[in-house]
């Protein structure tokens, strides 16, 4: 677990989204370094997911921009603004960033089997051959535990299981950055500490981490840096322990007093 | 937990009857289907009339079986069935390739092509298919010719008489493709719209370029919704040809219509139609089968809990 003081990995400078009238990211600004595991905390609403899809550009920002490895992703310069590119630049400089993503809903394919979907990304987006394709995805399902689940459809897996293997397909494309969206949230709790237990193994690798959640004790454990979200700024942050122990602004300590309770 | 003790049957006797219970030792009771006695009749009754209206024809004696028979596999009726399937396929080729399209368009971000998709889909499906039908028809009394050539320059790549382009296939094919092309494009829609977005983002999220996204997810995904419709519309189709005799085109219905024309068999030439157009629709009723399952196939286990589904409501055998 080092983080690196080389360049920082991903930088927004004052991120604006909204969704018709209403501004869901306002002027967000936040760097996170190589390696580094971020934590974005909030109550709901308050824009942590949306930010979060806007750093693979899965949403289109408003203002503001978002460099990932030092490069945007989907936009081009336009003498002082951005343009935005067509769909299929947008995918190419996607995979040219190196993002991997975890959803809340898992959002496994559903025309697909557990090992053809860990293998889909790498045969769509790196070009590799199919049985080294295989060779990796069965390689990464063995690593969660899931090595009997191949052949399995998604509905067929437990909700945990699912998620593993959506880390798994996120990973199977050597990303060098992981974004996660609330992983933990649309689970059974009995099934939430499976899930946990994957993603710190991942940090404990090295991989430049930003993962939006509820699980304070997670972002206690495993997280060098929170952010707290409210309302579409990001209102503190700092190291995990101190941000979460010792919260500066009354809407944090008011949030972590409602997430604790 | 403590078990709930006083659940317990009360040990009884072996053999012994308490109030007319009899004693846990005996074979649990079976469970039997309820009788529908009323199903029965209505069906009886059903099947009585249904007898009674096939013999009337039948004994009529008006109606020459032999004619029917004769005429059934007779030159003319059979090339008849065959245009009928030609342009039954040439249509539906048309209509899904223009449903596709206008699908496509109808859900691009851009407000012009929206607007186009819709509008095309409400002036197709907005007007009755025979009126379009006798309209391309009778396009030459708009455009006497048709040509193509560059505009401003003079070049001509193409100029001839409406009437030799627009030959009764020609007009049938046009008025049942463009009309069937609005329809077709409310199933795809219908179809894409059933894709779970949340797969879309992460097949987006992973890198995969929009047509990839298209061919590896949506595609293959809607289609367990496209296929059945689609399967109603060729069917439809097929029977909606018919219409085109009123265009002249030598299609099953206008064939039989012109032999009983001359002949004046017209409810034997009638039956043979129909008897024509039973098998053809029966056929394609057949070949849609296999391939809606093939479809659920991929689809493991939820096509597996449908099937279980409709096997709890005594639909589907063991």
């Amino acid at each position: 677990m080092s983080v690196s003081t080389d360049a920082p990995h991903v930088v927004a400078r004052h991120v604006t989204k909204s969704f018709h009238d209403h501004v869901v990211v306002d002027d967000v600004s936040l760097e996170v370094a190589r390696g580094e595991v971020l934590c974005l905390v909030g109550p709901s609403g308050a824009g942590k997911s949306t930010f979060l899809r806007c750093i693979n550009h899965l949403e289109r920002i408003d203002a503001g921009e978002i460099l990932v490895g030092g490069q945007l992703v989907g936009y081009k310069r336009h003498g002082a603004d951005l343009r935005e590119l067509h769909e299929r630049r947008i995918a190419h400089d996607r995979a040219r960033a190196k993002v991997g993503m975890v959803f809340q809903r898992f959002n496994l394919f559903s025309n697909m089997t557990v090992l053809e979907n860990v293998m889909e990304g790498q045969l769509s987006v790196l070009g590799r051959p199919k049985g080294q394709a295989r060779e990796r995805a069965v390689e990464l399902l063995e690593r969660i535990g899931l090595r009997d689940k191949l052949a399995s459809y998604p509905p067929q897996l437990s909700g945990g299981q699912q998620q593993r293997v959506a880390i798994a397909r996120a990973l199977a494309c050597d990303p060098e950055l992981m974004l996660f969206d609330e992983p933990t949230s649309a689970l059974d709790p009995e099934l939430v500490g499976e899930v946990l237990d994957v993603m710190q193994e991942l940090a404990a690798t090295g991989m430049t981490m930003i993962v939006v959640t509820h699980e304070i004790g997670f972002a206690r454990e495993v997280a060098h840096r929170v952010a707290v979200m409210d309302d579409g700024h990001i209102i503190e942050s700092g190291a995990a322990r101190s941000v979460l122990s010792t919260p500066e602004h009354a809407r944090t300590r008011a949030f972590l007093e409602r997430v604790l309770a | 937990m403590q078990p709930r003790s006083q659940a317990q049957p009360v040990p009884a006797p072996a053999g012994h009857e308490l109030n007319g219970v009899r004693g846990p030792t005996a074979a649990p009771p079976r469970v039997l289907s309820a009788t529908r006695p009323w199903s029965w009749v209505a069906t009886i009754v059903g099947c009585a009339c249904a007898a009674a209206i096939a013999y009337a024809f039948w004994s009529a004696k008006t109606i020459d079986h032999q004619t029917i028979r004769d005429y059934l596999f007779d030159p003319a009726i059979v090339d008849g069935a065959v245009k009928t399937l030609e342009l039954t396929l040439v249509a539906m080729v048309m209509g899904i390739v223009l449903g596709v399209v206008l699908a496509l368009m109808r859900q691009s971000e851009h407000p012009g092509l929206r607007a186009l998709s819709g509008g095309y889909i409400w002036l197709f499906r907005g007007t009755p298919v025979l009126l379009q039908i006798l309209l391309w028809f009778n396009i030459s009394l708009v455009f006497p010719h048709l040509s193509l050539g560059l505009p401003f320059t003079g070049i001509e790549l193409f100029d001839k008489p409406s009437n030799a382009v627009i030959t009764p296939f020609v007009a049938a094919a046009l008025g049942l493709g463009l009309n069937e092309g609005a329809y077709m494009a409310e199933i795809v829609r219908s179809g894409l719209m059933s894709v779970d977005r949340g797969e879309v983002d992460a097949a987006r999220a992973l890198g995969m370029a929009p047509s990839r996204v298209f061919r590896r997810i949506t595609l293959p995904q809607s289609m367990r919704i496209i296929v059945p419709p689609t399967g109603n519309q060729l069917i439809g189709m097929l029977k909606t040809s018919a219409l085109t005799s009123v265009i002249g085109f030598g299609e099953l219905l206008l064939v039989s219509e012109r032999i009983y024309g001359e002949n004046l068999h017209v409810m034997e030439l009638l039956t043979v139609a129909s008897i024509w157009y039973l098998v053809m629709t029966t056929a394609l009723t057949l070949l849609q089968r296999p391939l809606e399952k093939r479809l659920g196939r991929a689809y493991g286990s939820r096509a597996k809990r449908g099937q279980l589904r409709l096997r709890l409501m005594g639909m589907v055998g063991r």
